[in-house]
């Protein structure tokens, strides 16, 4: 038991470096020509050979925790959000082997290393099902989502570098400040994901007393409280007094300790975006454009549409369809609009538009690539807002 | 109806921008799909006379347009996208906490919320979902999705069966993948066409041309798909009637036999028992997680029932006539199912106040003797007691789930969750009576201290412990009335649905996902073959995938002197 859990963790830890390391290597390729002739040099097979080894030791992480929990490891958010970054390399590594392309990869394998990251922040013991849980509809609705989900990422990845590729950053435009306005958005990811591991690693922890719905409850904060929550106190000795409380219209169990986090992110994300400025002395987004010479738009764009047409109908298949049916079994209800089933819906109808758009009003290039680009963000806001800040059946947290 | 015949013979429906068999272009109509601005033909329903672009006149056409139009369907659907957001934002009416101010959404909202919830409940946000007006979207959406598939199916069918295997040259000329090659000899030709066929082409020829055709079918999978969500739109109305749709929810005590409501009386279920597993905080795997919870997790939920029929549920009384169905386990992801119902477990309560016993003691009795009981049964209650030795106890008051706010006390449910008492006291032989107040043992409890919350998967009497003392109300009184024990029930809560719609959803799902994979992941390719005396021209088209067509004509027209195809895509 405690090795299988052991080995599952090394073998999470060893596919996140692979990934890692696989990013440099499909970094090196970026000078490759050979990216236009649809076959790739050494280096970039080096790259996706170590993908793939990555995906296995990442498999091989799965596998011993199923093992070690005697149930599939997609039940709380640490293990869902692992998995989702699975999904995404494993997206990668099938459209890779359609369209052969390097860069891709330069993109794609440290978004799914964010995602892990990000992952790791959450509690990672095993926990045990409650009983609405316990139902193979739960493996089969969850990892179908998480693949759909991965392929649609691949279509962001897609949409993401046609726009460095093709936004003119000569001058200040709507386009251009969009643009830097998504890099940033990861700077702030990347902040939450570096702070939170500094203050893990020191343990560091503040617990609160206040009161919700009339009881008192903790809070414990695992960063240096800047905002306590409305009406705490904190009762933890020698750590950091907090600057002010959170406003209490910001409701429900633990509202302070995320406004918290999300006031750390914006610091430690925007500094370290400040910083990269400082050093590239231009926009990101210009930084990265002349990497991107060798790239073609019109495959990019081809892979953009091609994971929407594949993801949209395992999305679907999983989102709403096997999703109807486990809630048909557990609960005699297949739609209740809870606020995740209803993201769901929003998700597909987003999709929707955009095959729409694409297929009957030739949206192709720039405005697929937006679309995609907000098709992610939706998918981001039901996997994080609403799992964190819209409690509703699903709230793993 | 004005009909337009073409120079190749056959005759078009008004309307028409690329004849029907030859696909030469007629040249009135060539706004219409906007060719006429460019060097391509817009493939995109062959030029087909769609009855929204052809007329305009009266309010019907101009209905008709409005709904067949992508745009507005866009609209719509992003309409209902942002609606749908909005109503996620704060709790919906059936989600609102159990432990929340007041249940009651005018109240709830407003206290819990501020402006905004106030706000949100005045524009009914909190049952958007069964609102007139997203139910009107929805049905809008309906509506574009029938009119637009009917406009382009019906034409576009029309069109594709008609269509001629000889193509006028300007038609050939005007697809976006186009080659001329001079002096082909005829055994190119018949590799080209073999070549086609190994690819599971169908060839269809005509005076020496031929067209070279496949994947039609996948033409049809927006439609298929359509139809399929009109189905799931069709069967979400036919829910809301009370035939295709029942749902009703009992709750029943261990040992109870009830009728199961909503069965029109046909079936009853006795709960033999009620089942609540625990997780050990002492397993191996899982002792962390729990400790870091700080409460128990519950593994199962389950009832163990017995199923009766009624033989003859017309009869009042028809309990006597009880046949036995079956014994079910009920539990969470395991629902029963008999006679086209299903009965799911869905709550318990395991801390019911079922009985209570209560002693008389003198006020000042130092030793404690009891002058004598009565007990209460809090699903039978009586308006008054009278005991062996004279005394009588009238009730005056009862608080099923008492509670004491700032308006004064009140019972939160009618559910026996924290009963309180007002006694009329009368001492024997006396008609003078005093005012005993008895009860509220959770409120007592957690005055002492004790976290009453955790009751839920526990027995109650080990969490509070000692017994509430009664209140003299006016320090006058001789007697007092104390509890002296409690017992306690579990129920079992269960739903009853009977949903006659689920395979109609189902049928709708099944055929929108054969939809969008034959539309999605066949794509219909045409290679157009047109000979002239000179040599001959080579056109292709497909709806999706350029990229796998270029790679057909590649392998057909290898080792021939027929020149590849060139793409002369515009930029839009
Ligand atoms: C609101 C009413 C709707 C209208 C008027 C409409 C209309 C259309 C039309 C005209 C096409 C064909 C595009 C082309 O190839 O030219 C299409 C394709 C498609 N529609 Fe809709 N649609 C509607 C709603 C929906 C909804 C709600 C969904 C699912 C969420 C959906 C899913 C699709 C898909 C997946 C395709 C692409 C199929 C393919 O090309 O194989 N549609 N729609």
């Amino acid at each position: 038991m405690e090795s299988l859990l052991n080995t599952s963790s090394t073998m999470l830890f060893t596919a996140f470096i692979l990934y890692l390391v696989a990013t440099f290597f499909f970094g090196f390729t970026i000078k490759d020509k050979t990216n236009e002739h649809r076959k790739s040099g050494f280096i970039g097979k080096l790259a996706i050979t170590l993908t793939i080894i990555g995906f296995f030791a990442q498999l091989i992480y799965f596998i011993t925790r199923w093992m070690a929990s005697g149930h599939a490891p997609v039940s709380n958010m640490f293990e869902f959000v692992t998995f989702l970054g699975m999904c995404l390399v494993l997206a990668f590594i099938i459209i890779y082997f359609i369209y052969r392309i390097n860069i891709l990869g330069l993109f794609a394998l440290p978004i799914a290393m964010i995602f892990i990251a990000y992952a790791s922040v959450f509690p990672t013991e095993i926990a045990p099902l409650v009983p609405s849980l316990k139902s193979h509809w739960l493996y089969i609705h969850v990892t179908t989502v998480a693949l759909g989900s991965g392929i649609l990422f691949i279509s962001f990845v897609a949409g993401l570098i046609y726009l460095i590729h093709e936004v003119d950053q000569h001058e200040r435009t709507l386009r251009t400040v969009s643009l830097e306005v998504i890099l940033y958005i990861i700077f702030l990811l990347l902040g939450f994901i570096i702070i939170s591991t500094i203050y893990s690693s020191m343990n560091y922890n503040a617990s609160f007393e206040y009161e919700l719905n009339g009881k008192p409850v903790v809070a414990n904060y695992t960063l240096p409280a800047i905002a306590a929550p409305n009406d705490g106190t904190l009762v933890t000795e020698g750590v950091m007094e907090p600057w002010f409380e959170t406003p209490s219209w910001m409701q429900g169990a633990d509202a302070g300790r995320k406004f918290n986090s999300v006031i750390w992110s914006f610091f430690t994300g925007t500094l370290l975006y400040l910083l990269t400025r400082l050093v590239l002395r231009k926009r990101v987004g210009a930084a990265i454009q002349p990497l991107l010479k060798h790239v073609k738009p019109d495959l990019v764009d081809e892979i953009n549409y091609r994971s929407v047409a594949i993801g949209f109908p395992v999305f679907t298949l999983g989102g709403l369809i096997f999703a109807a049916i486990w809630a048909q079994e557990a609960w005699g209800r297949f739609w209740g609009w809870d606020p995740k089933e209803v993201w769901a819906l929003i998700t597909w109808f987003f999709y929707a538009a955009y095959l729409h758009l694409r297929l009957s009003r030739g949206w192709h290039g720039e405005k697929s690539a937006w679309l995609a680009v907000i098709g992610f963000g939706i998918i981001l806001f039901n996997l994080i807002v609403v799992n964190l800040v819209l409690a509703g059946l699903h709230s793993y947290a | 109806m004005k009909h337009i015949k073409c120079e190749c013979g056959h005759v078009n429906p008004e309307g028409t921008v690329l004849c029907e068999a030859c696909g030469k272009p007629i040249e009135v109509n060539q706004h219409i799909d906007g060719n006429d601005k460019k060097k391509l033909l817009n493939m995109r329903y062959e030029g087909s006379a769609r009855r929204s672009t052809t007329y305009n006149k009266t309010i019907i056409d101009k209905i008709w347009n409005f709904f067949s139009s992508v745009k507005v369907a866009v609209w719509l659907i992003i309409l209902a996208l942002i609606a749908s957001g909005i109503g996620t934002i704060l709790p919906l009416e059936q989600y609102i906490p159990a432990d929340a101010v007041s249940r009651d959404p005018a109240i709830f909202y407003p206290e819990t919320y501020g402006l905004f919830g106030q706000i949100y409940f005045q524009l009914g946000f909190h049952k958007l979902y069964s609102s007139w007006w997203y139910l009107i979207l929805i049905s809008l959406i309906g509506v574009s999705l029938v009119i637009c598939s009917i406009d382009r199916f019906v034409p576009l069918y029309r069109a594709l069966k008609r269509q001629k295997a000889k193509r006028h040259q300007s038609f050939l000329n005007r697809q976006r993948f186009y080659s001329e090659s001079e002096l082909v000899s005829q055994e190119d030709i018949d590799a080209v066409k073999a070549q086609l066929k190994k690819q599971r082409y169908r060839i269809m020829e005509e005076e020496g041309h031929f067209v070279a055709e496949k994947g039609r079918f996948s033409r049809w999978g927006p439609y298929v798909n359509h139809i399929g969500l009109i189905i799931i739109l069709i069967a979400a109305l036919l829910r809301t009637t009370s035939f295709f749709y029942i749902d009703d929810y009992v709750w029943v005590r261990e040992g109870e036999l009830t009728v199961v409501p909503g069965t029109e009386s046909e079936f009853y279920i006795e709960n033999n028992e009620f089942i609540l597993d625990t997780y050990d905080t002492e397993d191996e795997r899982f002792k962390d997680a729990i400790a870091k919870q700080g409460q128990i997790i519950p593994s199962n939920f389950q009832t163990n029932a017995t199923i009766y029929t009624a033989e003859n549920s017309d009869v009042i009384g028809a309990e006597e006539n009880l046949e036995e169905l079956g014994e079910y386990q009920i539990s969470m992801n395991k629902p029963a199912k008999f006679g086209g119902y299903t009965l799911y477990q869905q709550g318990y309560q395991l801390n019911e106040f079922s009985t209570m016993t209560f002693k008389i003691y003198e006020m000042n009795d130092s030793e404690a003797e009891s002058l004598g009981e009565f007990t209460i049964d809090l699903f039978n209650l009586q308006t008054e007691y009278v005991l062996d030795n004279g005394f009588k106890v009238e009730v005056v008051e009862y608080y099923p789930d008492y509670s004491l706010t700032e308006n004064g006390v009140r019972s939160k449910t009618n559910e026996s969750n924290n009963p309180a008492f007002v006694f009329n006291l009368f001492p024997p032989n006396s008609e003078a009576s005093e005012i005993s107040f008895v009860g509220d043992v959770i409120g007592s409890a957690e005055d002492l201290g004790i976290d009453t919350s955790v009751v839920d998967l526990q027995p109650m009497a080990n969490v509070i412990g000692a017994f509430a003392p009664s209140i003299d109300a006016t320090g006058e009184n001789e007697y007092r009335v104390l509890i002296d024990s409690i017992e306690f029930d579990r129920k079992s809560g269960l739903s009853i649905k009977r949903d006659y719609t689920l395979p109609l959803f189902g049928l709708g799902a099944i055929i929108f996902m054969i939809g969008v994979i034959q539309g999605m992941y066949w794509q219909h390719r045409r290679i157009w073959l047109h000979s002239k005396s000179n040599g001959i021209l080579l056109a292709a088209h497909t709806n999706k995938n350029w990229f796998g067509l270029k790679k057909d004509i590649e392998k057909a027209i290898e080792g021939t002197s027929v020149r590849m195809v060139e793409d002369q895509k515009e930029d839009d």
